[in-house]
């Protein structure tokens, strides 16, 4: 039987319930471009499951005209990679945010990129607690005065993609919920990913934490500020892509568009995307976006089949009867 | 295979090795002896113990076994706390628990003895290696003097003193292993000793070393060197005044193998679901005395079973449930730390109404507590143990062979009624083995699963009329793509609700669920007489302790029953009517009196508790004793 590649709109991705984010929240932005991505994959609708844990972001699956499971809060990848492992045949989306993935939920979000299990995990970091009013999270900038730190905070952050890249992610990326094309962009290259995908998405929230990413996002600066990196291109940014970076022997500095070093996502370790993530915290060096690492690894749910494919072949299918019969048995008469 | 005693003069399989025979020493019957092997944790008992037990399985005994081991891996040599034990009865008889006293020590140093010799009976039959009772062995047993020159201990015993250090060492010379790996076979030599005093053949254990040590033949033929010369310096020592049988047991007919708790368990996981036509998948974190199962799963990938070793206690839950979305029966195992962590997740999937299985082999409590020592005190914590109404059904396993019965009943009534529940066992259980009468493929009832396939009006919380369960309506399928989560849901709908009628609704139609369950058991049934002056109401290991206490009251003529629960939550129906039959209901366990507190307030009976928290199981004849009290007040 072959079945023909369906074509979907974005509008078959749209469930029947109201969306209830914020207005002006980063997350209607980014909701549109995963739906308008979803469609262009080609892949059944039914094919995918959107998992997600507690928070603001974590009410996506709800907007998602797809099999959704909302949990329990940092929990997601924990219980995708059941449903990954049950039933490889299935697309497996996490919809996470900064609380949810890196505080309650470290643990889950590591161990998963450590088994390059075949899931794809968004990030929406807004560096703060949205959902519970406020608070300051494993992101939030030190000195941030919110509810829990009316002094100011002082817990030093998580870079989510230097995480990521430590944990052994096989796809690491980011991008920005306002800038669609290049979240659908990321968002396909993460699904055409075989093995764990992880894209942070700064996203903004009006609320707690208006314009977090202001200096790196906001249409004036982004060129400026933003570098999108590209596997095999050269590193170029600024409104007229007249701007380079090079690697020096101990950083990155800015240089010439011929000067400028071609980005590698596949080297032999993560070292280059370390160094780009950790040099433009100086706000000289502009903020890496795209894809910073995709290598090929072996994957845990291909590996699990295979593993039981080849058991079952040599000891032959188990059968109840054959189970009730192991062991060393006597027989009273 | 073979059934009778070699020794009634029946088949032996080809090649079989005998404990040669003593035709000097008397040969006498008796219908049940209890070994104890003690030794330090590296001195292998819980394998010496372990082939006796297969090896009198095979002769067709009844059998019940303890391992009784510390936490430590490997205690510092020679230490009080360092001692490990096996006690295996077995019997002609039908038993139902390891014994309360040996009639047997094997004491493999001073601190073995220590620790054990006050169970030992009166006139019970003492081996002691006196090669490992050098003065600092006694110094690290905390002993002033060596206990052996007490003439006590020969008065009160039939003491066997012998250097199984020297024996070993000569019996294995011509291998040409260095000291301290042949030292290591005084295990078997021991062992090759109680086989010929208590009848046995080497044969099993010598085809068990074969598999063991095929790769490595040095330590092989040692091995079977000193389990062979065992055997022979107890014929022709004279060490043993009597030589002992032990017939078969007249057992109901049928098929057997020795098995142990956590395997039993396994089993029955795989049978329950081919049962429901379903793949295994069972989500885990190593955890005492929880892993056997993990690692008995492990083995049966070719059985449709997947196994996840996850990072952590709420991801083995959280993937089982993963699992169980798309159609897998989710399975997590754990002991009661771990249950305490997979609360929240046991939460959702209530709420999720999807079926899950939640093994816990309890442990003694609370926090790390007593990680090798048994309890059972996580019933109302596996009952009620979650936030807000989040009621769950308990399954309660009674000995080591049960756990394939319970663990099935488990799959049953999660892929049945939509619903995550516990299994309850307990270390004594998990780590215990007995004869496990293996049932017939055709006797077991299938339980097939049907998935929604219709996507025509579709409702994800809409109900079964008879049982309440919701459909399973997993991902993969077209036209039924739909948002589940730990939020209330609507009726029928499934969306989100936060309407206040809404709420009250599904917290009744969830209990109403639950409840239903128990319209699916089977009628209670007791042991002993149908009314009368005490019931013995029990679940759990307990079971084997009641059993053999009741059977004791029955000979002396008392009118006392035992009933003895599977299903402990939600309480079978017609239990209000059976504990009304009995003037007086006691009820053991192993905790502060969890099941008596349900009894009390659910049936609004007098019950009486009997509590017992010392990480060791229930003897019979305390309970005996109690009961006589009962009688007698």
């Amino acid at each position: 039987m072959t079945t023909e590649t369906p074509t979907y709109k974005k509008k078959d991705f749209v469930s029947d319930q109201e969306v209830r984010w914020c207005p002006g929240c980063g997350d209607y932005a980014i909701l549109n471009g995963v739906q308008q991505a979803f469609a262009s994959f080609g892949v059944p609708k039914e094919k995918f499951a959107v998992v997600s844990g507690i928070g603001c972001s974590s009410r996506f699956p709800y907007y998602m005209n797809t099999f959704g499971f909302h949990s329990i809060h940092g929990r997601a990848p924990a219980i995708a990679s059941g449903i990954k492992i049950a039933n490889p045949d299935l697309h497996v989306w996490v919809i996470t945010g900064d609380g949810d993935a890196l505080s309650i939920g470290g643990n889950h979000l590591i161990h998963a990129m450590r088994r390059n299990i075949d899931i794809k995990v968004l990030l929406f970091n807004n560096r703060i607690y949205g959902l519970t009013k406020g608070q300051y999270s494993p992101t939030t900038v030190p000195g941030k005065n919110t509810p829990s730190s009316p002094y100011g905070s002082l817990d030093e952050p998580f870079n989510p993609i230097s995480l990521a890249l430590g944990a052994g992610a096989s796809f690491v990326a980011r991008t920005v919920d306002t800038q669609i094309k290049h979240l659908k962009d990321v968002v396909a290259a993460a699904h055409e990913h075989k093995g764990f995908a992880f894209v942070e998405i700064l996203q903004n929230c009006v609320i707690f934490n208006d314009g977090a990413f202001g200096h790196v996002t906001d249409k004036e600066v982004r060129d400026d500020r933003q570098v999108d990196l590209r596997d095999g291109q050269p590193m170029l940014f600024g409104k007229e892509k007249d701007k380079g970076l090079r690697f020096t022997s101990k950083s990155l500095e800015i240089c010439s568009p011929e000067e400028a070093d071609t980005w590698q996502a596949d080297g032999p370790t993560g070292a280059n995307a370390f160094r780009i993530c950790q040099a433009c915290e100086n706000g000289e060096i502009p903020v890496p976006i795209g894809i910073l690492r995709q290598v090929e690894r072996p994957v845990l749910d291909e590996t699990i089949t295979k593993q039981v494919s080849s058991v079952t072949e040599s000891l032959g299918e188990g059968t109840l009867e054959g189970l009730l019969s192991s062991g060393d048995t006597w027989d009273v008469s | 295979m073979f059934a009778q005693s070699p020794l009634s003069g029946s088949v032996l399989p080809c090649g079989a090795t005998m404990a040669p025979s003593q035709q000097e020493n008397p040969l006498q019957q008796v219908d049940e002896v209890v070994i104890r092997f003690a030794g330090d944790s590296g001195d292998g008992m819980q394998l010496t113990g372990s082939q006796f037990t297969d090896t009198s399985a095979l002769l067709g005994n009844d059998l019940a076994t303890f391992p009784d081991y510390p936490a430590e891996i490997r205690a510092p040599i020679g230490t009080l706390f360092g001692v490990s034990g096996y006690q295996v009865r077995f019997a002609s008889k039908d038993i139902h628990t390891p014994g309360d006293q040996p009639d047997v020590l094997v004491a493999m140093n001073p601190a073995a003895l220590k620790v054990n010799i006050g169970d030992l009976k009166e006139g019970g039959l003492l081996i002691v290696n006196t090669g490992n009772f050098g003065a600092r062995d006694l110094a690290k047993a905390h002993y002033e003097e060596n206990p052996l020159d007490d003439p006590r201990l020969d008065q009160d015993y039939q003491l066997v003193a012998i250097d199984l250090n020297t024996a070993t060492l000569k019996a294995v010379e011509s291998t040409g292993l260095s000291n301290k790996d042949a030292l290591r076979c005084k295990n078997l030599l021991a062992l090759g000793m109680l086989y010929h005093a208590y009848s046995r053949p080497l044969e099993h254990t010598e085809k068990w070393l074969a598999s063991k040590f095929g790769k490595k033949p040095q330590i092989l033929e040692a091995n079977i060197l000193a389990l062979r010369a065992g055997a022979n310096i107890a014929e022709n020592s004279e060490l043993f005044k009597t030589v002992y049988q032990v017939d078969a047991a007249p057992l109901p007919k049928g098929t057997y193998r020795n098995i142990g708790g956590n395997q039993a368990l396994a089993m029955g996981l795989v049978a329950g679901c081919k049962l429901a036509g379903l793949p295994l998948f069972y989500g885990s974190y190593p955890i005492t005395p929880a892993s056997d199962v993990l690692h008995a799963l492990a083995r049966y990938k070719n059985y449709g079973v997947t196994t996840f070793q996850a990072e952590d206690e709420i991801a083995a839950v959280c993937a089982s449930i993963g699992a169980s979305y798309t159609g897998s029966v989710g399975i997590t195992g754990t002991s009661g730390p771990g249950l305490a962590l997979k609360a929240e997740a046991m939460g959702l999937a209530v709420m999720v109404e999807l079926p899950l299985v939640v093994v816990n082999v309890q442990r003694a409590g609370p926090s790390t507590g007593l990680p090798t020592k048994t309890e059972q005190a996580d019933l109302l914590q596996s009952i009620f143990g979650r936030n807000s109404e989040s009621p769950m059904p308990v399954v309660a396993t009674a000995s080591p062979a049960d756990c394939f019965a319970a663990a099935l009943e488990a799959v049953r009534i999660a892929v049945t009624h939509m619903t995550p529940v516990v299994v309850l066992s307990d270390g004594y259980i998990g780590n215990g083995s007995e004869p496990f009468l293996v049932p017939n493929a055709d006797s077991l009832k299938p339980f097939p699963v049907k998935f929604q396939q219709a996507a025509d009006d579709f409702q994800p919380y809409a109900r079964n009329p008879e049982t309440l369960a919701r459909p399973w309506a997993i991902p993969g399928t077209p036209g039924l793509e739909h948002r589940v989560g730990g939020l209330e849901k609507a009726d029928l709908t499934g969306n989100v609700s936060y309407a206040p009628e809404n709420h009250e609704k599904m917290v009744k139609l969830r209990e109403e669920k639950v409840r239903r369950i128990a319209d699916s058991y089977e009628p209670l049934q007791v042991f002993g007489p149908e009314q009368g002056d005490v019931l013995v109401l029990g679940w759990g290991s307990t079971y084997g302790a009641i059993r053999g206490a009741v059977n004791r009251c029955h000979e002396s003529g008392q009118s006392v029953a035992q009933l003895h629960l599977r299903n402990v939550w939600p309480l079978p129906k017609d239990l209000g009517s059976v504990v009304k039959r009995y003037k007086k209901v006691l009820i053991p366990e192993l905790n502060r009196g969890q099941l008596c507190r349900l009894v009390r307030s659910e049936l609004l009976i007098d019950a009486i508790s009997l509590p017992k928290v010392q990480g060791k199981p229930f003897m019979a004849t305390e309970l005996v004793r109690h009961i006589e009290q009962l009688l007698a007040d």
